[in-house]
């Protein structure tokens, strides 16, 4: 690779074209280009600007309902139908107050519900990827550098946990420790249970793509130079093998992401995960889906930010799964 | 191949016991690390307001008083044997394989998980077709009219499949289908195959969609995907070579190498989907495995849900056998 220039200004060319004569050849790194890649995709972009929106909606939660002067947790109960028991005046109880309408039976504010529910998706379906990806990398990466005994330890855990019924056992986990252990009551344990049962269950996949990468590339050159250099394992694995696995880490990071949420939306939907008030959009189908023949509007809410956040991330992930290796899918 | 099986069942049985271990694991010590004691433990077992002599009775009975190694032994020997359980005023003989004596709803665990078995294999079996036959079927045309108009619109449906929940939608399907047109029968009714067929088919149409759409959505990216790669290999050239019709290039020589692993997947989801459809049967209100699991976790109804458990992983771990021995047969390498 040459260091002729900064890699900061690199024209925006495709890798493939000659470069016109007069002007220097500069060396990309395989990120660079990927990413070249990854601006010329319409389609990701699109998801990976929803993605930023998304994440940006979760984190200024209190200042995006403060436009409105709602908060997720007051009732607004003169606003339903003392009779009907849905929201007075059609279309969910939508009004210049309450934009998306209200819920039912306490008339609180969807907007702000569904917009504080963006930090619970998100915010318990990013952890448990992170759990997930350490689990997952650290030991795919032992397993697959060191082989032997630690090698078959490690494939056979994943491969029992490939045979669970995992969602069975998701759901048990969450059902038996129920609203207080640990010293955390509520929500709060809830949050913290599904943070680590989501984020458990879905470690072995990643692993397996990590220990399949690690097998090739621990008898790649550059680690038997490391190695004969007199690396310790621990140095080569963490500098020479994990930045060559960045690219497939990123991109099932950003896959098991949507995969995450609707695993944290699911349980809250069966009622094992978050529970009311805490606003969850799994959570909050469950509230209206007994409901939805009178007021469809409090059901299609959460469950259109579910499938939008759902589908934003896949198609960023896909995208990014084209920009790093162009060969795979097509 | 006799020993190729055997070696496999050894492998099923180890397998499950490791299963049955972990959820002893999950209802038995799990409840004492969140700070519950065995006579709070007992209580949820039993599940009325028992006298302390009662508990204590309930305590060793379940033998919470015991070591976890022991009770494990036993829940494993229960299982194959049988035992007899005493509510206090009468005896209960729990035949094998006894999974265990509900006390919440008095019932026994295995009769109870078989009377719901019919509910949920009725939504596995055409939901299971459904899904195959279009997801292979668009993955195929996908992969082999790349870059058309069917490509790109089949690519996006299955976009739109993997990422809308069942409980989404379901109501997106009956409101109209369902509530608004009444072309189909509303979610919640269900009636046995046996009892009247032409209901049970279009009770089961929503269902079996709902739950088809994501899996089918899955196995078109997949199929596709295999198939891009099949038909860049040197055997479909040769073939094509030979002068074969594109169609028996595609259907006969690729198409079968393409499938294989798709069927191997398919075996694992169809076992996911017989050991409970949860999320379809809750929303559908049918009373299959899936709907049992949750009433149970929701009721505290741990025997139940242990028995669930296992009897969903036997599901999934035979049907893993099921596929390898399939491979065996059509390799010969997989048997050494």
């Amino acid at each position: 690779m040459t260091t002729i220039l900064e890699p900061g200004s690199a024209p925006a060319a495709e890798p493939e074209a000659a470069a016109p004569p007069g002007e220097a050849i500069e060396g990309r790194s395989p990120g660079r280009i990927a990413l070249g890649r990854l601006k010329k995709d319409k389609v990701a972009m699109a998801g990976g600007v929803t993605v930023v929106l998304l994440i940006l909606t979760a984190i200024f939660a209190p200042q995006l309902c403060s436009l409105t002067g709602n908060d997720p947790y007051t009732t607004h109960t003169r606003l339903i139908d003392p009779n009907l028991q849905i929201p007075s005046g059609g279309f969910g109880g939508m009004s210049s107050r309450h934009i998306l309408g209200v819920d039912v039976p306490t008339g609180r504010d969807l907007f702000a519900r569904v917009v504080y529910g963006a930090r619970t998706s998100l915010g318990i379906a990013g952890l448990a990827t992170v759990i997930a990806i350490a689990i997952g990398v650290g030991l795919g990466m032992v397993a697959g550098y060191f082989g032997g005994l630690i090698d078959s330890v490690i494939s056979r855990t994943m491969d029992v946990m490939l045979a669970f019924p995992l969602f069975l056992f998701a759901i048990s986990l969450s059902g038996v420790l129920g609203y207080s252990a640990f010293g955390l009551t509520g929500n709060t344990l809830r949050i913290v249970l599904l943070i680590f049962i989501i984020g458990f269950f879905s470690w072995p996949y990643i692993g397996r793509i990590v220990r399949g990468q690690t097998l090739v590339l621990r008898e790649r050159e550059f680690v038997e130079a490391a190695r004969v250099l007199g690396a310790t394992p621990g140095r080569i694995i963490l500098r020479e093998i994990l930045p060559n696995l960045t690219a497939p880490i990123l991109v099932y990071a950003t896959l098991l992401i949507p995969s995450n949420i609707l695993f944290e939306a699911s349980l809250s939907y069966l009622g094992v995960g978050i529970r009311s008030p805490m606003p969850s959009w799994g959570e909050m189908v469950n509230e209206a889906i007994a409901l939805y023949q009178v007021d469809p509007e409090f059901l299609i809410v959460p469950g259109s930010a579910i499938f939008l956040t759902v589908l934003a991330f896949n198609l960023l992930g896909d995208g990014l799964r084209d920009a790093f290796d162009p060969k795979a899918s097509r | 191949m006799l020993t190729f099986i055997v070696r496999r069942l050894f492998a099923v049985a180890g397998l499950l016991l490791v299963v049955a271990f972990v959820t002893m694991v999950i209802f038995y010590e799990m409840p004492q690390w969140g700070g519950q004691t065995p006579a709070t433990m007992a209580v949820q077992y039993v599940g009325k307001q028992p006298s302390p002599a009662a508990i204590q009775g309930v305590i060793h009975r379940f033998g919470f008083d015991r070591s976890f190694l022991v009770q494990y032994i036993d829940y494993i020997r229960t299982i194959v044997t049988g035992t007899t359980f005493s509510d206090g005023t009468q005896d209960i003989v729990c035949k094998a394989p006894c999974l265990g004596y509900s006390f919440r709803n008095y019932q026994q665990v295995w009769p109870t998980i078989l009377g719901d078995l019919p509910v949920t294999f009725s939504i596995a079996a055409g939901a299971g077709v459904l899904w195959l036959f279009f997801g292979v079927a668009s993955g195929l045309a996908s992969a082999v009219r790349k870059g058309s108009l069917l490509d790109r619109a089949s690519m996006v449906t299955a976009l739109l499949g993997i990422s809308l929940p069942v409980y989404f939608l379901a109501p997106l399907l009956s409101l109209p289908l369902a509530y608004r047109w009444s072309i189909l029968p509303a979610p919640g009714s269900y009636v046995g195959i046996l009892s009247d067929p032409g209901q049970w088919f279009l009770d089961m149409i929503l269902p079996w969609t709902c739950l088809a759409f994501g899996l089918a959505a899955l196995y078109t990216r997949l199929t596709r995907a295999g198939m891009l790669d099949v038909l860049s290999e040197d055997f479909v050239r040769t073939a094509r070579a030979k002068g074969l019709s594109e169609r028996r290039v595609i259907l006969k020589h690729a198409l079968r190498a393409a499938i294989t692993p798709i069927i191997t997947i398919f075996g694992m989801d169809f076992a996911t989907v017989l050991g409970g459809a949860v999320l379809v049967e809750i929303t559908f209100s049918m009373k299959g495995i899936g709907f049992l699991a949750i009433t149970s976790i929701q009721n505290g109804d741990f025997p139940m849900m242990m028995g669930v458990t296992l009897f969903a992983a036997a599901f999934i771990v035979l049907a893993n056998l099921l596929v390898d021995v399939m491979y065996a047969v059509a390799d010969p390498r997989v048997r050494l």
